[in-house]
């Protein structure tokens, strides 16, 4: 800082061991201090705004609630209806988590097993593209048809969805490791074992984790879609199969409520695995690591 | 070893740690990138191999550390070489960014089956001989470029390597930190009595640093002169400013640019 531009500056203390301070310096700060508030409060305040105006307008315009229900009858439903929908919601999460586990040990195995042989990779990786590329509301007719099971068929599908990002993702960061350090596992004369413990785990954790928050979203997806297809249940039915239900029931009310669960179970999802990421690369990665 | 071999032997005798002989690489392209390499390393050699770009330094250096092997010709280990032979620097600091300074000193010794802690007083020693045991518990991005290179000199110092092979390792550095690191990896040299082979576009650096020059020309890569630097170590700022050092400076400047344009430079 210049003191002959700056004609406001303020001098600390004579003996000029405090921190000076100009004004320009204080006003970023300020600067900093309120964007650090507004980024809780301004989406608070969006939401709270987008919720009151669904209130009004429903009251406004009279709009009966078997057409669109107000935000006060949604949660009323939601507690009156706990019981149900929340059971439902634990069997939509336990495919979401399950499905989730499957694709993480079925891509992270899979990524390699490709960077282990290029065989296997030409082997395999076309039928990985074509699960990916067919859509899913297409194949899980079929794999209701074929498989017994309900639950395993729900997983099925659940997992088609969510693995192809792991698998992808992590493929991607398993070959992307610095060339001088693969140099440097030669020179050493390491092993496989240990340039892939050592080097290549560690290189593919960033786009793993990359790759884990979509798959993540993607898992609860699934689970919801192929409810959809498999239809009625009796026991054990998830969330899909309540809004179904509350629809030809024509209980508007309670697919909201429903849906706000599944959409909240989404953001949950989505926020642990950002803290995952955030807290597995914080001392190192550039993504997550804070620059002063 | 063979009437190529153009190894001038060096007072005091040293013994040999590594021999080329007549090593030829050309690269699927055609391109030939070293012809006719040959080389006797000594125990003790301070060796800069000085050239212009594309002259094949860094094929030379590879061909050593074993990363490809030559189209003809040999190289030769004196006794074979072990698993702790070669230590390496590259020009960028190469550090893994996931692991701290320690662990990255560990490297080698971890590649090897050996705990951290059985080994904990060696990656000290040579964190302490680079300065840096201070931050051995530090992630490289807290540390500056200098200190990065530091890094991993101490990691290819910490097995106590027969050779060590550094390929423009201050080339990205700023002048001040180049001086600052060159002296440092002289008195490292003094301490650890390294062998070292260094590649570098700099004259004045080859000379400052190293007791042979070999100095290369391009298309095909060879060495064409070979100067002895015999001031003896450890050097410092009186070698920088003598007479001896600027006479050897020009020549090898001249031998160097008799290289860039055959014809034109005369
Ligand atoms: N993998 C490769 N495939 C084909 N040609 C190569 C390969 N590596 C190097 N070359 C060629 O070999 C020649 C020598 O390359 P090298 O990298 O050894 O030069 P260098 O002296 O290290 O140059 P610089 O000072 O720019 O680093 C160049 O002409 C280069 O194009
Ligand atoms: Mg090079």
């Amino acid at each position: 800082m210049s003191i002959t531009e700056n004609t406001d500056v303020v001098v600390a203390n004579e003996t000029g061991a405090g921190p000076l301070f100009d004004a320009e310096e204080e006003r970023y700060a300020r600067a900093q201090k309120i964007e650090a508030v507004a980024r809780w409060v301004v989406p608070m305040v969006v939401l709270s705004l987008t919720i009151w105006l669904w209130d009004r307008v429903v009251v406004w315009n009279e709009i009966p609630h078997y057409v669109l229900p107000g935000p006060g009858l949604v949660l009323s439903t939601l507690f009156e209806d706990r019981v149900t929908l929340f059971q439902s919601l634990l069997v939509t999460l336990q495919i979401t988590f399950m499905a989730l586990t499957v694709a993480i040990l079925g891509g992270v195995g899979l990524a390699v097993l490709f960077t282990q042989s290029k065989f296997a990779e030409m082997s395999f990786s076309p039928f990985a593209v074509i699960l990916q590329v067919t859509p899913i509301v297409s194949i899980a007719p079929l794999i209701f048809i074929y498989v017994e099971s309900r639950l395993v068929g729900l997983l099925l599908c659940a997992w088609i969805v969510a693995f192809f990002p792991i698998l992808a993702n992590t493929t991607l960061g398993l070959k992307s490791a610095d060339h001088n350090l693969r140099d440097l596992m030669n020179i050493y004369k390491a092993t496989r074992w240990q340039r892939l413990r050592f080097l290549q785990l560690p290189s593919a954790l960033p786009y793993f984790l990359g790759g884990l928050r979509i798959a993540g979203g993607l898992a609860l997806i699934g689970a919801v879609v192929a409810e959809y297809v498999a239809g009625t249940g009796g026991i054990g039915s998830g969330l899909a199969f309540r809004i179904l239900e509350a629809g030809y029931r024509l209980n508007i009310p309670r697919m909201f409520a429903a849906l706000l669960l599944i959409a909240l179970t989404g953001v949950v999802i989505f926020a642990t695995t950002s803290l995952i990421s955030h807290l597995a690369l914080r001392k190192w990665h550039e993504s997550a690591v804070k620059r002063e | 070893m063979t009437a190529h071999d153009r190894t001038i032997p060096s007072l005091g005798q040293r013994d040999p740690v590594l021999r080329i002989q007549e090593v030829d690489k050309t690269f699927n392209g055609g391109v030939v990138a070293l012809r006719r390499l040959s080389l006797t390393v000594n125990q003790g050699d301070f060796i800069s191999l000085l050239g212009p770009s594309g002259c094949g330094k860094s094929t030379a250096l590879r061909l050593i550390a074993g990363l490809m092997r030559p189209t003809l010709g040999r190289i030769l280990w004196e006794g074979g070489q072990g698993s702790d032979d070669l230590g390496v620097v590259f020009q960028e600091p190469t550090l893994m960014p996931w692991a701290t300074v320690a662990q990255n000193v560990w490297l080698p010794f971890r590649l090897r089956g050996k705990s951290f802690n059985s080994v904990k007083d060696k990656i000290m020693e040579a964190l302490a001989l680079v300065g840096l045991e201070k931050f051995a518990g530090s992630y490289p991005r807290e540390l500056s470029g200098g200190m990065k290179m530091r890094v991993s000199i101490a990691r290819a110092l910490v097995t106590n390597p027969r050779l060590i092979l550094m390929d423009e390792p201050f080339a990205a550095l700023d002048e001040i930190t180049r001086q600052k690191l060159n002296d440092d990896l002289l008195s490292l040299k003094a301490r650890t009595g390294a062998t070292v082979i260094f590649v570098t576009h700099s004259v004045f650096e080859s000379v400052f640093l190293s007791d042979r020059i070999l100095v290369m020309a391009a298309r095909p890569g060879r060495i064409i002169k070979e100067i002895q630097v015999d001031a003896p170590y450890p050097r410092g700022i009186e070698w920088r400013t003598s007479a001896e050092y600027a006479r050897i400076a020009r020549e090898t400047s001249d031998t160097l640019h008799s290289t860039l344009e055959p014809g034109e430079a005369h």
